[in-house]
Parts: structure tokens; C-alpha cells; sequence
């Protein structure tokens, strides 16, 4: 069970390994997110930013069985290549690992305070938000049921 | 009565610094009310804040609404629509 909010990078095999000790684990479903093309700069909010994965994360919980997890997500200074953020989900079933962790994603991207700055050779710019992703985390708010009985 | 007002990424570097305690009279104790006290400084605290479209607030680490009552003490954080991920 852990979230972080870090500048330091972090070994996705090292975090799978330690969500992976509880011996009802039959499945572990990660996504990392990397730098494209452009250099950039992550501010975050010290103190609400962790507290609003961990929201997330505890929303998660409630609708799929999610029996260890890890959440990364950097600050600082990235370059392209760079990881940013990870979330993994250790489940007894792939259906509940996959989902949990798209939702997990979906919600980080629209509630979670960070915000990017990229650096272009013309200049910095700050990253505007995407319609598409409210509407993806959206998505989740219309199932009328989870899309799998927790099963604790 | 004093809130903690803090500025994060493009709102930040409008107004050239991140913190700043303001005393808002208690008719104003709302979200609205301080939006507005801010704005009447003109300026950039004008433009940063005219457009509510694209700024989101939070009160003491949690996601508020206009019409959030506010306290003495309360941190509220001003900032565009997240971008991480």
C-alpha cells in the first residue's frame, strides 16, 4: 500500500515485486506514464497532492478488490524518456487489476494537483488541460454499477 | 479575519509569488467573496481570477466549490485544471 509523490525515479520490477507478497494475488496490472518528445518541469501541491491520490486510490477500492497497490508520481525536472508516474495493482483477477488501474489514471489526470510546464526551444509553456481527459475520467462516474462485484 | 491564499503554476508566475496571507472582511468569508476582494486589486489579480473557467480551488487540501464558507486560518489554494499523469 503505497503512494508517493516523488522527484526521485523509481524500478517498476521493484514496486511489482512488493505488491506482489499476499499469496491470494493472481494478477498485477501497471502503467507507466514517460516524457514524449519535450523536456518539462511538474509543479505539484505539497500536501494535497498526496492526499488526493490516496482519495483516488480509497475510490478504487470501493468498486474493485485490490489487494496491494503502488502509486508514483514525480515532481522536479524530466526529460524525454523520463518516467513520471506509475500505478500498479496487485488482484486476484486481471478484471479487477486492469480496471482499478485505468480508473486510478483516468481520476489522477483530472483531480490530482500537478501541474506541467514543457520546454520548447521557442520558450515554456504550461500544458492546458485536455477535454478529453474530464471525459474520460467522466466515463467511470456514468457506470451505474462497478464493473465487477468487489470481493474483499 | 486572515486565510492563507496560495498560487500554483501559470497563476503563480502572474503574480510573482506563491503565498500570501489576506485579510478579507467576515462579510466575504466565502470562496466568492474572496475571489472577488482579490480582483478588486486590478491588475494581473484581476485577469488570473476573471475567468473562473479555467481555475479550480481548493480549501485546505480539498476541491471547493464558489459558495465553500470560509475560516480564520483556512489555506485556499488557487490554480489551473491539473495537467499530471
Amino acid at each position: 500500500m503505497k503512494v508517493s509523490v516523488q522527484s526521485d525515479d523509481f524500478d517498476l520490477s521493484t514496486e511489482v515485486i512488493d505488491i506482489s507478497m499476499n499469496t491470494r494475488t493472481g494478477a498485477v496490472a501497471s502503467f507507466v506514464g514517460v516524457v514524449r518528445d519535450v523536456p518539462m518541469t511538474l509543479e505539484h501541491y505539497p500536501g494535497m497532492t498526496e492526499n488526493a491520490i490516496k482519495k483516488i486510490v480509497e475510490e478504487a477500492r470501493t468498486r474493485w478488490q485490490v489487494l496491494d497497490y503502488a502509486v508514483i508520481h514525480r515532481y522536479g525536472d524530466l526529460q524525454p524518456g523520463d518516467q513520471i508516474v506509475l500505478v500498479a495493482i496487485a488482484s486476484s483477477h486481471r478484471a479487477d487489476a486492469f480496471a482499478a488501474c485505468q480508473f486510478i489514471m483516468d481520476y489522477l489526470k483530472t483531480q490530482a494537483p500537478f501541474w506541467k510546464k514543457e520546454h520548447h526551444p521557442e520558450g515554456a509553456r504550461w500544458v492546458n488541460a485536455l477535454e478529453a481527459d474530464d471525459e474520460a475520467a467522466a466515463r467511470w462516474k456514468s457506470l451505474k454499477q462497478p464493473q465487477r462485484l468487489v470481493q474483499k | 479575519m486572515k486565510v492563507k491564499v496560495l498560487l500554483f503554476a501559470n497563476l503563480r508566475e502572474r503574480i510573482g509569488q506563491s503565498v500570501e496571507v489576506v485579510d478579507i472582511p467576515d462579510s466575504a468569508s466565502t470562496v466568492a467573496g474572496l475571489r472577488i476582494h482579490l480582483m478588486k486589486r486590478g491588475g494581473a489579480w484581476q485577469e488570473i481570477l476573471s475567468d473562473m473557467k479555467v481555475v479550480r480551488v481548493a480549501v485546505n487540501h480539498d476541491m471547493a466549490a464558489a459558495n465553500a464558507p470560509l475560516n480564520p486560518g483556512d489555506e485556499v489554494a488557487f490554480f489551473p485544471p491539473v495537467t499530471g499523469g
